[in-house]
This record gives C-alpha cells, structure tokens and sequence, in this order.
C-alpha cells in the first residue's frame, strides 16, 4: 500500500464571517501520529471542522489535499469515502436510529465508495461479527449496538461509540477532537488502545486534538505542534509536550506577541463548537 | 453534487411508483359525472337495494346539499362535487379466487402485491376497485368460527340485520357534510363481524385503488366486535397520477364491545391529486380496546382524525398517527378521544414530517365528560420540519368537565439538525441517505408499533418519499 498524505496548506477558514484560521500549514504521512495542541479557542476544532467540510466553516484561503484528492472540492461523505475520519469532540444525537442500523450504512458507504443508493448494504452477518468483535475489544456491552445514536450516552460513552466508528470505518486519517476529555483514566486507556490498534493495522495517520499530556501517553506522538492565535506557531516532537506541560501558554504567549493579539480578540468572542 | 441532482431530477417523476393505470374498455358501468337525485337513485337502482336505504341515501342527499364545507382545515376550494363520477363499475363480478378476477384489474394488484401478501401473512383480503370490491376471501376456519369478512354491499344483501342494526349508529348522517355524502353514495368498503369470544390472530385486509380518472370512491366499513372478540384490520390506498383531481371519502364505524379488541391500520399512499375526507370513529365499550394506527402518506390534501369514543367504564384509546407531507400536499390529521365513562384511559401520538413545502397539520381533541373519573389521557404530538419552505401546525383541544383526571400533553415541532446532517455525512452517509436515517428515526417510536411487514412497508414508503427530496 502506498502511504498517502493529508497536506494542509496555507488554510484560512472564517465562522460567521470572523476569521479563526489563519494560514495553519501541516503534514501528514499515513503511520504517523500526530498531536496538535493549544490553548481554548485558538482553532483546534476550527480545523477539523473545516478538514471534515462542516457548512458553516468557510475557507477563504488555502489547501487541504489527502492524497491527490482536493477535499475541499468535494462533500463531507465524500471526504468520509476519501478515507477522512473525525472523532467529534460533542457527537449529536439521532434518537430512533441504532448504532448498528447508522454503522452498517457507513461502513457500507466507505467500503463501497462506487456503489449506488439504494443497493444492497453489506451482509448483515459479516457486519454483525465484525461489530461485536471491535466492541468486545472495546469493552463495550453488545446491548450498545442497539440503543440509538449518542442518544442518552454518558460523555465516556460516547468517546468510546467515536473509536468504535474509528475502528469500523478504518481510515486512512483520524482526527480526534478531544476524545479525553470527560473520561476517567481508565477509560483513556482503553479508548486509547483502540486508536493504537486501529492506526497499527491500517497505517492511519492520527492527528491527536487535546489540552492535555494524559492521552499522549497512550497514543505517543512522533510529531507535535502548538496552534496559537490561528496558526500553527511550534513544531516539535513529544518534547514540547514537556515543556508546556511545565510552562503552560505563556512562553508562547510571549514568543509571538501578534498571535497573542489575534488570540486575545477570539477570546473575547468565544466560540462554541 | 451532481449525482445527488440527477436523483432530484429522476425523482420528480418516479416518486410515486403506484402512478400507472390501466385501462377502462371493460368497465360494466360508469356514471356521467356530476351529482344529483337521479345519481343517487341509480347507484341504489344498480345495487337493487331494499327501499329503506334508497330512502337513507336521498335523505342524506339532501343533508349533504343544506351543510356547508368545513371553515377550518385545509383549501377545499378547487373541490368541485358537479365534476366527479360518483359511481364505477369496473365489473359484474366479484372474485373468490385471483383467477375469476379481469385480467387488467389483477394485474393491478399483482403490481401492488396483494395476492402475494395474502398467501404470506393474510387471514382475509378484500380489494376494492372503483366503486365495488372486486375480490374478497377470508380463511376457511375463520369463517367456520362465524366470523364474516366480507364487502358492504354483499352484507346489506345477506346480514341485512346486523348491517341494519349497527349502520350509521356510530356516524350519523349529518355528522358532517362529508359524512352525508358518504351516506347518499357509498359503495363497497368492508364489513367485519367477529362472534364472541374469536380472536383474530392475523390481519384482514382491505385493498383501495382508484383507476379512473376524477373518480369518487365512497366506501363504506362497519366492523363490530363482539364481547371478547379480538381483530386488526388493515387498509391501504393508492391511485394514478392524474392531472385532475379525484375524491376519495370514506366512512368508518366501529363498535368494540366488553373485553374486545380492535386495531385498525391504515397505510394511505394515495397520489397528490386525491382529496382524502374521511370520517372514522369507534365506541370502545367496558374494557375494550380501540387502537387506530394512522399513516398518512399521499393526496394532495387529507383531513382524517380517528375517533374513539370510551363508553364504558375502564375502555382504551390508542391512536397512533403517522403524517409525511411533501411537495403540495397538507396532511390535516390527529385523532379524537372522548371520555364518557370512569377509569378510561387513552394515548394519543402523533408525529408528521413536511417536506419541500408541504404542510401538515395535528388536530386533535380531547374530551372528558362530567363523571368520567379517574380517567387518564397522554397525548404527545411532534413534528419534524425538513425546510424552511415546509410548515407544521398544531391544534390541540382540550375539554375537561371532571375534576379527577390525569392529563399530559407534549408538543415539540424540530427541524432536521444541521449538526446531525453533518454528523451522518462525515460517515458517508448522502445527504438523502442521511435524512431518510433521521427521519425514519424520528417515526421509529411509531414504526415499531406495527406488525413487521407493515413497519417494513413504512420504512420503504417514506424512503421512497425521501427520495430526491432533498437538496
């Protein structure tokens, strides 16, 4: 399998008119993982939104390509068939359809790209197999399968409902928006084996969204960068996860004194993903 | 986006998949259109009835010509009565078996996959076309049990006195103006009589299919269940796609009597050019259960609200109503419950879905009368808006005259989310794809309630609805 790379170029991306992004250039190969941090407000979930084509991020500049393919060109299941993938920070909830009814549609879609609506889905049996196997690994209840989308799901649920679809879909990228947050060390584990396992097997290029060192030491990233003020302004590896770890923000805050003018404007406009 | 246009486009016509016709050449008889005296006197003429239903029919008449049309529901202004034919005779004879049925008309049915149906999962089927049932067939040890399942007009001839003692009880003449016209030119429709004590255990079904064009189909139910007695009726509907309109209305009576059960399901898919006005009421007597479980699909507009009136102490309501209105369609529906004795319970749940510009609309009344103590009443009703050139109403009636009662009442009208889109498509989903899981998610409560095939015939109807219909 030749590796692919999810390139992003020069990225500028407007919500409601307000400019979040601001030129955030990154690269990724398949096989590495990546983490992005940064302090609340600075773009994080701005850029995985905007990677994922939610309609109300707007990119006034810039590339996104994963492979040859240009993602901004083309619709969010596009981009899902493209081999993207996306851990929600807040999944939504779709009350009266089953996880498993919503998965095999997908796992349909992805794995079948060319074929057309309202063609067969795959083999109820394989998928079932399959599906109770991951959430075994999981250690989820296979009662989950059939409860309805997110819907009444406690936080630590619905991370572990984000890698499984992670884990059914088999991507060629994953971004995971904060998937720590709101879980207990134990389930930080688990979630994070789930990722390990699925990047080893298919070669997944992860990029890691989080405020905090804990996941990263589970899912260990080769390569680290900091997003400040709308642009990614540090690159590095695990040890610049040390250091703000110990430092916090404010070396960075110092460091680029523009970015911190740009961060201290979104702050005062909080933007709620 | 393209590909999801081509769909859009392909849609506008292949929506509706029951849209053909046949043809006509063979009709026994077809009235001129347009209704008067001499109309009504034929249709009895045709039918050799006895006179007293002659004499129903004119008094009805003229109870249709003195009421005026409804002020509230839906547009009923392009209706025009002098431009229908009120009766068809599509032939002189009435099938026991597919094979004694015209080709051309059981070629229809075949498309529809009744015949299919009724060797699969069918206890008795009745298929109407035009005016008249064209077959009928109930199994052999229901009937050795005395249980009748058989075309109106066939038991006015044969169990005239049940059909005398029950007929227009329940919905009387000047009810409402649709109701006398009913009344003064029904034709076909379904009577079902089950003894004591029978149960039921699978569904009769009634088949409704209009072929001509600006056609009047007035059939006519009554079903009784007697002490005891269980039963679950089912009717669907479609018709071809004309330009013009037609009109179809019916009048349903039940009576469910101690201890019986009753479930009436209707799948209505008939084509936006139908104006669907139909009258539907049943008395639940001590401990009876009435269930109406109400899709709504086609027409161009249908005013319908099941109605169950609670008579003796400790009977149950359920109404369970499924509306979808897409593109120049109102669903005007709901239900009525009306409590008239003590201890009675009723549940009303109503969901609608409206889509590229369609409108629906919950109507609904509740009633407790003076005495009807310790009565209980749940009534949720939600609406789910696809567009914003779409529109859902809510008419909630509420009238209490006795203190001790329970009573809830939810409403919640929610357009489809933009984050749930968007969540189904970062998965692959299309964006029809992604609807039709929302939207079949949202009826799924209601959907569930249904025996299997007819859940699975709801699901494939609304994504067949689904289809194109987004963009």
């Amino acid at each position: 399998m030749s590796r692919k790379s999810l390139r992003i170029e020069n990225l500028h991306v407007s919500v409601e008119g307000k400019s979040i992004l601001r030129g955030v250039n990154l690269t990724i190969n398949q096989g590495e993982t990546h983490a992005l941090m940064g302090p609340n407000g600075s773009g994080k979930s701005t850029l995985s939104y905007a990677l994922m084509g939610h309609p109300n991020y707007e990119i006034t500049d810039g590339t996104a390509f994963l492979g040859d393919i240009n993602l901004l060109e083309i619709e969010p299941d596009e981009r899902a068939k493209a081999g993207l993938f996306l851990a929600f920070q807040y999944p939504t909830s779709i009350p009266g359809v089953t996880m498993a009814n919503f998965l095999r549609h997908a796992v349909t879609n992805v794995r079948m790209p060319d074929r057309k609506e309202g063609e067969d889905l795959i083999s109820m049996r394989d998928f079932r197999k399959e599906l109770k196997q991951k959430m075994d690994e999981l250690g989820m209840d296979s009662e989950f399968a059939r409860r309805y989308l997110n819907e009444g799901f406690s936080g630590g649920e619905k991370k572990r409902a984000e890698v499984l679809q992670l884990a059914m879909l088999q991507p060629a990228f994953a971004i995971l928006d904060e998937t720590d947050s709101g879980l207990d060390i134990d389930a930080v584990r688990v979630v994070s084996e789930g990722v390990n396992r699925v990047a080893k097997a298919q070669g997944t290029g992860v990029l890691v969204i989080t405020h905090y060192q804990r996941i990263l030491n589970y899912i260990q990233p080769q390569f680290v960068h900091i997003l400040y003020g709308g642009k990614i302004v540090e690159n590095g590896g695990p040890e610049l996860v040390t250091t703000l770890e110990r430092e916090g923000y404010d070396w960075i805050r110092a460091k680029y004194p523009n970015e911190a003018q740009v961060e201290d404007e979104l702050e005062s406009t909080v933007l709620t993903s | 986006m393209s590909t999801d246009l081509n769909a859009q486009v392909a849609g506008i016509k292949d929506d509706y998949k029951y849209g053909f016709h046949e043809s006509e050449a063979h009709y026994n008889y077809k009235s001129g259109k347009g209704l008067n005296r001499r109309t009504v006197e034929e249709i009895s003429e045709m039918k050799s009835e006895p006179n007293w239903m002659r004499e129903f029919r004119l008094k009805a008449l003229d109870i249709f010509f003195q009421k005026t049309l409804p002020q509230w529901g839906g547009n009923l202004n392009d209706l025009d009565f002098q431009d229908i034919h009120y009766f068809v005779r599509a032939t002189d004879r009435q099938g026991k078996s597919w094979d004694d049925v015209p080709a051309e008309i059981k070629r229809t049915f075949d498309k529809l996959g009744i015949p299919e149906a009724e060797r699969k999962f069918l206890a008795g089927v009745g298929a109407q076309y035009e005016s008249e049932v064209v077959y009928h067939s109930l199994r052999e040890d229901l009937a050795a049990k005395g249980v009748i399942f058989t075309d109106m007009d066939t038991a006015l001839r044969e169990h005239t006195d049940l059909v005398k003692e029950y007929f227009a009880t329940i919905i009387p003449v000047n009810d409402n103006k649709f109701a006398a016209l009913n009344s003064a030119v029904w034709s076909g429709g379904s009577f079902v009589y089950i003894p004591a004590g029978v149960k039921v255990d699978i569904p009769l079904q009634a088949y409704f299919r209009i072929n001509a064009e600006n056609m009047g189909q007035f059939e006519r139910t009554l079903i009784i269940v007697e002490e005891g007695a269980q039963v679950h009726y089912v009717e669907g509907c479609t018709a071809p796609v004309y330009t013009s309109e037609s009109l179809h209305s019916a009048v349903v009576e039940i009576i469910v009597k101690k201890g019986g059960r009753c479930r009436y399901t209707t799948i209505q898919n008939w084509a936006n050019n139908i104006y669907n006005l139909v009258t539907k009421r049943a008395v639940a007597h001590e401990d009876a259960l009435m269930e109406w479980v109400d899709g709504n699909l086609g027409s161009r507009l249908t005013m319908k609200y099941p109605a169950v009136y609670m008579v003796g102490k400790g009977a149950r309501a359920e109404i369970l109503s499924i509306a979808f209105a897409g593109k120049g369609q109102h669903q005007d529906a709901g239900g009525k419950v009306v409590h008239a004795a003590p201890y009675t319970t009723s549940r009303i749940i109503s969901k609608s879905i409206s889509k590229n510009g369609g409108r629906s609309s919950y109507r609904g009344l509740l009633k407790v009368a003076d005495g009807a103590y310790g009565s209980k009443s749940n009534v949720v009703c939600d609406a789910l808006i696809l567009d914003p050139q779409s529109r859902s109403d809510t008419y909630p009636y509420i009238e209490v005259d006795e203190d001790d009662v329970k009573i809830g009442h939810e409403a919640s009208v929610s357009k489809i989310g933009e984050e749930q889109l968007f969540y189904l498509r970062s998965r692959g989903l299309s964006e029809t794809e992604a609807s039709t899981l929302i939207v079949n998610g949202f009826i799924e409560p209601l959907v569930k309630e249904l025996p299997m095939e007819y859940a699975v015939e709801m699901n494939k109807l609304i994504e067949l609805q689904m289809e194109g219909s987004v963009g």
